[in-house]
């Protein structure tokens, strides 16, 4: 039971990529099934996390420092269900935004490759495994974004495929010194024997390092913007809302767990102020931005920098119930960063589709015909403003809490700049739908495409801001704390 | 949720709900569903006017009431009813059900209602989830939800206006806003969560804290300032004039300017406790304020020709009795400040009520074309009439019962430099008022009015925009009458006062 439940996640979405490139003709049906499973399993597997304790398995029949390990626990599991539901999403939407359209072909089997090695990320329980999956994640992410084959998109997305590349070289570089160094690259084995040395803190530069620029930390988000925006709108909402994320999740695991020794407060610190730049870059560039699609990319830029954001904060904070709600908020922050992003992206698609272009000035018509979809980028809007209800104002007054009890004031200030600017981008937006047009007739227009983003935008909202429970009692944290 | 689910533990949950839930269904209807939306409409604003009534009697009593809801460890959304809330959820709610039968006359033929009366739904609902508020996490949360919830009725028209006005709103509230989640966030990491506790729950802080206690009010002032409209934050207010008729009734009477001023109650009382406010000087930071915009609303408000931007002025100086009443230390004056989150709704609905009223039906948006409106419209016009003297203070309208504690509780405090504000505003009040009543009664009408609708009515205008103000006006008067008897608001301010400074 254990077994399967930990392989599905990863097998079910490879097998769905195999079936769809030898069926193409059906592939949208098999492409939805196949995501279906996968969402299940997902959900089955996060299930069995908050039921037990955290599981793992070795495959191939070797010993631990040898085979293949594949575990999860509480922070691979909210993730993995943050995947399951917007990949599911993702791939409704997929079925009505592709049909009648030859790019559809290439899209199923690449996106269920793509899914595979997103929960491969997630699960893979050694460094070099991790390697392979990022590998594999971000070469499909590429192809995907290269989808429409405009200039634009290919230029783009070659750039991000070159980026991903050396990223994935400087995390590789790192893996090396590890393993020559310990002679394992089993995760939870390492976390016990790794010290402080100048050949540990050169792997932990590395690996971050290479990560960083996966997850377009500033100033390495540079490819990010012009790789997002050109895609088609399910591969946008998967590239920003999951792909990205894998990279964070990657380098929060390692610095909480990995190098939990061996990270110091200053190393932080730079994350922080990395984090800080990306908030108030990002979202200074989204609101300078003329088209949706780019808005929303920037925005992508700024909301990992709150993510990062919470690494000196982490480190300030001694272990405890404290610790705990931050390092819950940070996870909550990423999921709900997922809902919201892949929501407004979705929407975002459909308003392009409806109005033909997505320049901001010229929208008023396209969104105000379109009740439901910008309804749903309202909802995912005010997720990444952060205003309540959202998963995303949970998370922030925690951790401006946070910035209270361990002293560090100076964080705030970027955050509320950070709200302040994201409020002023996504009003941007929505100020477009309140012209003089003709009323729409219903609320809604085409319930295959706009009740996906709806739906996820709404979880943002509604799901992970009046109820982030799960996230702590997912991560073990009892919240004795009142 | 451990705690067994009996019906006071659901009640303030479904108060909630019944304006939510109906606007959550407007949303999906067609925009000709008129009879749909009307009963979804009504229907809420009654469920939910019966569900008060047996929450006021439930209070009176001294039951608890209260719906939790964890969203996290230690985040607890917490909906409780004690009696300063109990007022507020009554005002909302009475002014609701009074503004909606208005709203569904006043839009009839105009585009886009399934929008407009979603978002209206979910303002009352966002008013009335900040008035059962049990803590400032659940405060903030309803605060900002207001926020969101009233832009697209300041925006509604799609006008270049409305626009602007709905940018500038957004604007100040959402900087407001950041404010009073700083200090929210700070105050919750002194203290831990933050229970709004009649009689306050800061004064047995360590001394060391008390500057940082003081700059936490600061912000959390400005925070509610904002919506308080506060001079010099209350710049948005005037400007987002633009937005129809109803929707300005509630922003100036219930919705969000009360939040506002209701916040300011909470946190003097039932956060810092007023002695405890009083002691770190807290107060008088909050009387000075207050004093300066009554006087200085009033003087704007005497120069302002659009008859909805001088009622605007007029609110920015009302409300801040309300403030100035938290501000001096004494049951009389806070029974005075109470009081007016009630007498300044029902005299200001009226006033903006009967505004919109000459301007569906005649077309008269400005004081200088009000010669013999009363004339045209006598109904509207004694409406508007009662409001009006209401406001200057005039026994025995409501407006003077509020004025006479105030001035009784400052005068029982010693601070009687509170008295001369109160002089000079009911002059300025009297000057910007008693000329709008003067051309309307006694000036003769002109030949033609600026843009005549005939309705098919045997009233002076559509019945359906006639019954609010009238019905708005004698409670006015009804409040002023009968502040004596049981339940009325004075008793219930009374009530309160009790509750706030018991030993």
């Amino acid at each position: 039971m254990t077994t399967d439940s930990l392989i599905l996640p990863i097998a079910l979405p490879l097998l769905g990529a195999l079936l769809t490139t030898a069926l193409p003709r059906i592939a949208p049906l098999l492409g939805v099934i196949a995501a279906t499973l996968t969402a299940l399993s997902g959900l089955w597997l996060t299930g069995q996390v908050w039921g037990g304790d955290a599981l793992n398995i070795v495959l191939g029949g070797w010993g631990l420092p040898l085979g293949i390990g594949v575990a999860a626990d509480g922070l691979s599991a909210s993730l993995l269900a943050m995947s399951s539901l917007v990949g599911l999403g993702i791939s409704v939407y997929a079925v009505g935004y592709f049909a009648g359209s030859d790019r559809g072909l290439h899209f199923w089997p690449l996106w269920l490759l793509l899914w595979t090695a997103l929960n491969g990320v997630f699960l893979a329980a050694d460094l070099f495994n991790l390697y392979v999956m990022l590998e594999l994640l971000g070469l499909s992410a590429a192809a995907l974004g290269a989808l429409t084959g405009s200039r634009e998109a290919v230029a783009a997305n070659l750039r991000y495929l070159l980026v991903g590349l050396l990223g994935s070289m400087s995390y590789l570089l790192g893996v090396a010194l590890i393993y020559t160094a310990y002679g394992t690259l089993d995760i939870s084995l390492l976390s016990e024997r790794i010290e402080p040395s100048a050949l540990a803190a050169t792997s932990v530069v590395l690996m971050t390092a290479g990560l960083a620029l996966k997850a377009a930390l500033f100033p390495l988000h540079f490819w990010l913007p012009p790789a997002h925006a050109n895609a088609p709108a399910p591969v946008s909402a998967a590239l920003s809302a999951l792909v990205v994320k894998a990279a964070f999740y990657l380098i929060l695991r390692l610095w909480t767990d990995l190098f939990a020794n061996i990270t110091t407060t200053g190393a932080a610190f730079i994350l922080g102020a990395l984090g800080a730049g990306a908030i108030l870059w990002g979202s200074w560039r989204a609101l300078r931005a003329e088209r949706l699609k780019l808005l929303a990319a920037y925005s992508t830029v700024a909301q990992i920098g709150y993510l990062f954001l919470f690494f000196p904060l982490l480190q300030a904070m001694p272990p405890g119930p404290a610790r705990d709600d931050l390092f819950a908020a940070c996870v909550l922050m990423a999921v709900t960063h997922g809902f919201a992003k892949a929501g407004f992206f979705l929407a975002a698609g459909l308003v392009q589709k409806n109005a033909g272009h997505d320049r901001i000035d010229e929208l008023g018509g396209a969104a105000q015909s379109m009740p439901a979809t910008t309804f749903s980028i309202a909802l995912a809007g005010s997720a990444l403003i952060g205003l309540p209800p959202s998963g995303s104002f949970i998370a922030k007054w925690v951790m401006m809490r946070g910035a209270f009890e361990t002293g560090q004031w100076w964080w705030l200030i970027v955050i509320v700049t950070g709200t302040l600017l994201a409020a002023a981008y996504i009003f941007r937006v929505l100020s477009r739908a309140f012209g003089q047009e003709p009323t729409p007739r219903c609320f809604v227009t085409d319930a295959r495409a706009e009740i996906p983003a709806l739906l996820l935008a709404l979880s943002s909202v509604a799901l992970l801001g009046l109820a982030a429970g799960p996230i702590w009692s997912l991560l073990g944290f009892e919240g004795v704390q009142t | 949720m451990s705690q067994l689910l009996t019906w006071t533990a659901l009640l303030p949950g479904a108060i909630l709900l019944s304006s939510l839930v109906p606007g959550a269904l407007i949303f999906l209807l067609k925009e000709e569903s008129h009879l749909l939306r009307g009963v979804l409409n009504m229907a809420g604003a009654i469920i939910k006017l019966v569900l008060v009534v047996v929450l006021i009697w439930g209070v009176f009593l001294g039951g608890v009431f209260e719906t939790r809801i964890t969203i996290a460890p230690g985040l607890d959304l917490v909906l409780h009813a004690d009696a300063l809330s109990v007022l507020f959820v009554t005002l909302s709610t009475v002014l609701w059900l009074v503004t909606t039968i208005y709203a569904i006359g006043y839009l009839e033929h105009s585009p886009n209602r399934s929008r407009f009366f979603g978002f209206f739904s979910l303002c009352v609902s966002a008013t009335v989830g900040i008035a059962l508020a049990g803590n400032l996490l659940t405060f903030v949360i309803f605060y900002e939800i207001l926020t969101l919830a009233t832009y697209p009725l300041v925006a509604h028209r799609g006008t270049p206006d409305a626009t602007r006005g709905a940018k500038i709103y957004l604007a100040y509230t959402m900087a407001g806003g950041v404010a009073l989640l700083i200090g929210a966030v700070w105050l919750r990491s002194l203290t831990g969560p933050v229970d709004f506790v009649e009689g306050g729950v800061l004064a047995t802080m360590p001394e060391a804290l008390h500057p940082q206690l003081i700059a936490i009010f600061l912000f959390l002032l400005v925070g509610l300032g904002v919506k308080a409209a506060l001079f010099p934050l209350h710049g948005w207010l005037p400007q987002s004039m633009v937005a129809p008729a109803p929707v300005s009734s509630l922003l100036h009477a219930v919705a969000v300017v009360k939040a506002g001023a209701f916040g300011i109650v909470r946190v003097v009382y039932d956060v810092y406790g007023v002695e405890f406010a009083s002691q770190l000087g807290l107060l008088t930071i909050l009387g000075v304020m207050a004093s300066i915009t009554i006087v200085y609303g009033s003087i704007m408000a005497l120069s302002q020709d659009g008859l909805k931007k001088r009622l605007a002025y007029s609110t920015v100086s009302q409300v801040s009795y309300i403030a100035l009443g938290a501000s001096i230390l004494g049951p009389i004056a806070t029974i005075g400040g109470v009081v007016h989150l009630v007498h300044q709704g029902i005299m200001k609905i009226t006033l903006f009520f009967c505004a919109g009223n000459y301007a569906e039906t005649l077309g008269v948006h400005k004081v200088s074309e009000m010669d013999g409106v009363g004339r045209r419209m006598p109904w509207t016009t004694l409406a508007f009439t009662v409001g009006a003297l209401g406001m200057i203070g005039i026994p025995p309208i409501a407006g003077f019962v509020s004025k006479w504690y105030l001035g009784l509780g400052a005068a029982e405090a010693g601070e009687h430099w509170v008295l001369l504000i109160l002089a000079a505003s009911t002059l300025l009040n009297a000057g910007y008022f008693l000329p709008i009543l003067y051309k309307a009664w006694f000036r003769e009408p002109p030949k033609s009015w600026p843009q005549e609708h005939v309705f098919d009515s045997r009233f002076e205008t559509m019945g359906a925009l006639l019954w609010p103000p009238l019905i708005t006006a004698a409670l006015c008067l009804i409040a002023g009458l009968l502040a004596a008897a049981p339940f009325s608001p004075l008793e219930w301010a009374t009530l309160i006062a009790r509750r706030e400074y018991a030993p």
